[in-house]
């Protein structure tokens, strides 16, 4: 057990530092010249070349990579180059909304999808388990920002229930908790599709095993055979759960595109169209390391509750 | 011989040969009511796709500012116009070849190039294998849509960033499947008995392993197209992908997103097409994983 920690421990490590030569490289993936954005320009030749000299643009570019890692390594991301604000304050706000949303929404998708699919498994065949196989086909199908569209459409603009836009700065929790609704339920329909499809697969899987059978054939009630199905699909729906949950992480941009929330996603839409190379690189750069480390997470937890995994 | 006397006497020896695998599978589609009913929605979205010049009622990029946001079923406009006034039915006919284009594509790349980064990883083993698959989990560090917006929010907007953006977030997973894929076949009895038989590793890659482990990716890729239009659409509207003026479903629900208070339903068209449409994709690949009795 704790061989494969450490070993998947270490296997993490290279692939932070792989994602971190992606973002790096993200500078120059971008086309113009880098220090042109933060130039005027009419600035002359020796200012540009000292500009350069102070963002260490002449250094070869290895040297600019561990130079630029080891900044952030001690959580500095550098400065906007719109606001001038330090990038990790902006993306430290950012965070917090999206994870905000990520729990609210995989919450929301796990309660519903792990309800439905059990069901559905429970019930083969039967409507209720081609109702919850229809929900599951559409979840993954739905283009996610549609349907925040079709939400605003129908509860903010028709009805008039909910608040479209925004996170209401200042409004008060209730505020704020009107504001997350609608994205909450849109970021929510993938995971609920994938969940139930999953929970499902699972526990027919246990269902098909031989000692269901024994434990029907002893006459054990049908509620206490449900608890030994749930028992042994559990892994499986842990593991879905938190893979799902990082998606919503990273997977929020959209949404929050469509709601305005002030979150990451918002952020790095917002620095894409302000060319604000440094805000997108620390954006990224943050979700993925999150990313790494919760998929990490996962597989731990995973080889804790079923120790079989770690024999492989 | 007791097994032989334990069948029925008066039964006929089964003389012909059994029917082949991709017989098998073709008729197995045929019987499949759902993938049978997708498969139909989808023809017909490619095939108008394909003949919009010619089924298009109006020029989608022509329209006039007295005809703005016209409801559905208004006259010579079936399906109402956009916030320039242009014809809605044109435009959605038009804007299926770009969201096709871009969703189809990269995954097309990714299983060609997928296919064989995995496979080569996943038979030579090794130095070659770590090398590829610590590469490949590189990218298995950002999530598919942020990996997709970062790569094309890097390169700019455009169709042609857009192709490559998605084809990087796409192979990797090819590759992890052909590997595994490989993996597995490599250790039956058969290849050694090719490897044996003096046979090289190329020709065992193309005649005995690709034909095993195409099935499991080819499965795996359909999977993946109905997710490579989404985020297409997505970064079109975003802003990332194609450019307007250009008819593109998800520009079209980019740019008419401002007009949803003035009129509900013509807004909401583009985004109902990219919906049916990776719909249908996503219930051929179901019918074709059982099909081809394919466990994924």
């Amino acid at each position: 057990m704790w061989t494969y920690a450490g070993r998947r421990l270490l296997l993490a490590i290279p692939t932070l530092l792989g994602a971190s030569i992606i973002v790096f490289a993200m500078v120059h993936l971008a086309p113009g010249d880098p220090i042109a954005a933060v130039m005027p320009a009419e600035s002359s030749k020796a200012e540009i070349e000292a500009t350069k000299k102070a963002y260490g643009f002449d250094k070869p570019l290895p040297v600019q990579y561990l130079v630029w890692l080891g900044r952030v390594a001690q959580g500095d991301l550098g400065r906007s180059i719109a606001t001038r604000r330090a990038v990790i304050l902006d993306v430290r706000d950012a965070l917090a909304n999206s994870l905000i949303l990520a729990v609210s929404s995989s919450l929301l998708a796990f309660g519903l999808g792990t309800a439905l699919g059990l069901l559905a498994a429970f019930r083969q065949g039967r409507w209720l388990d081609k109702l919850a196989s229809g929900i599951a086909v559409i979840g993954v199908s739905v283009p996610h920002y549609w349907a925040g569209i079709i939400l605003i459409i129908i509860f903010s603009v028709q009805l008039n229930w909910l608040p479209a836009m925004g996170a209401a700065d200042g409004g008060g929790p209730l505020a704020y908790l009107r504001h997350m609704t609608l994205p909450t339920v849109a970021l929510a329909l993938i995971p609920l599709g994938v969940i139930t499809r999953v929970v499902r697969s699972a526990a027919l899987d246990v269902l098909s095993q031989e000692f269901v059978l024994a434990l029907r054939a002893k006459g054990l009630a049908a509620r206490r055979v449900f608890r030994h199905v749930v028992k042994n699909a559990a892994p499986q729906i842990f593991t879905v759960l938190g893979l799902q949950f990082g998606f919503q992480l990273g997977g929020s941009v959209l949404v929050e595109a469509v709601f305005s929330w002030p979150g990451t996603g918002y952020l790095l839409n917002l620095a894409i169209f302000q060319r604000d190379i440094p805000v997108l690189q620390g954006v990224i750069l943050v979700l993925a390391t999150f990313f790494v480390l919760l998929n990490l997470a996962v597989d731990l937890l995973q080889t804790l509750v079923d120790p079989r995994i770690a024999r492989h | 011989m007791a097994l032989v006397t334990a069948l029925p006497q008066d039964t006929e020896p089964v003389a012909q040969a059994p029917i082949s695998y991709w017989r098998a599978v073709g008729w197995r589609l045929a019987r499949d009511p759902a993938t049978l009913v997708a498969g139909s929605v989808l023809l017909i979205i490619v095939l108008s796709a394909l003949l919009a010049p010619w089924l298009a009622p109006y020029d989608p990029s022509a329209g006039s500012i007295r005809l703005r946001l016209a409801p559905v079923g208004a006259p010579g406009h079936a399906l109402g116009t956009d916030e320039q006034g242009r014809d809605m039915l044109s435009r959605l006919l038009w804007g299926g070849r770009m969201t096709l284009v871009a969703g189809l594509a990269p995954v097309l790349v990714a299983l060609a190039l997928g296919t064989a980064l995995g496979v080569l990883a996943g038979y030579v083993g090794g130095l070659t294998n770590t090398l590829v698959m610590r590469t490949m989990d590189v990218f298995y560090a950002f999530p598919a849509v942020l990996l997709a917006i970062a790569i094309s929010g890097a390169l700019g907007p455009g169709l042609p960033n857009t192709l490559l953006a998605l084809s990087i977030v796409f192979v990797p997973r090819v590759v992890r499947v052909a590997e595994s894929a490989t993996v597995q076949v490599k250790g039956l009895e058969y290849i050694a008995a090719a490897r044996a038989s003096g046979a090289g590793v190329l020709p065992i890659m193309r005649h005995h392993l690709l034909a095993n482990v195409l099935g499991p990716i080819l499965v795996f890729a359909s999977t993946q197209v109905s997710l490579c239009i989404i985020l297409a659409a997505g970064l079109s509207f975003l802003g990332l992908g194609v450019t307007p003026p250009a008819a593109e479903w998800g520009l079209m629900l980019n740019t008419l997103r401002q007009s949803i208070y003035v009129n509900a339903i013509v807004p909401a068209l583009p985004g109902l097409a990219i919906f049916i449409t990776s719909m249908a994709f996503n219930l051929l690949s179901d019918g074709l994983r059982d099909a081809m009795e394919i466990r994924a």
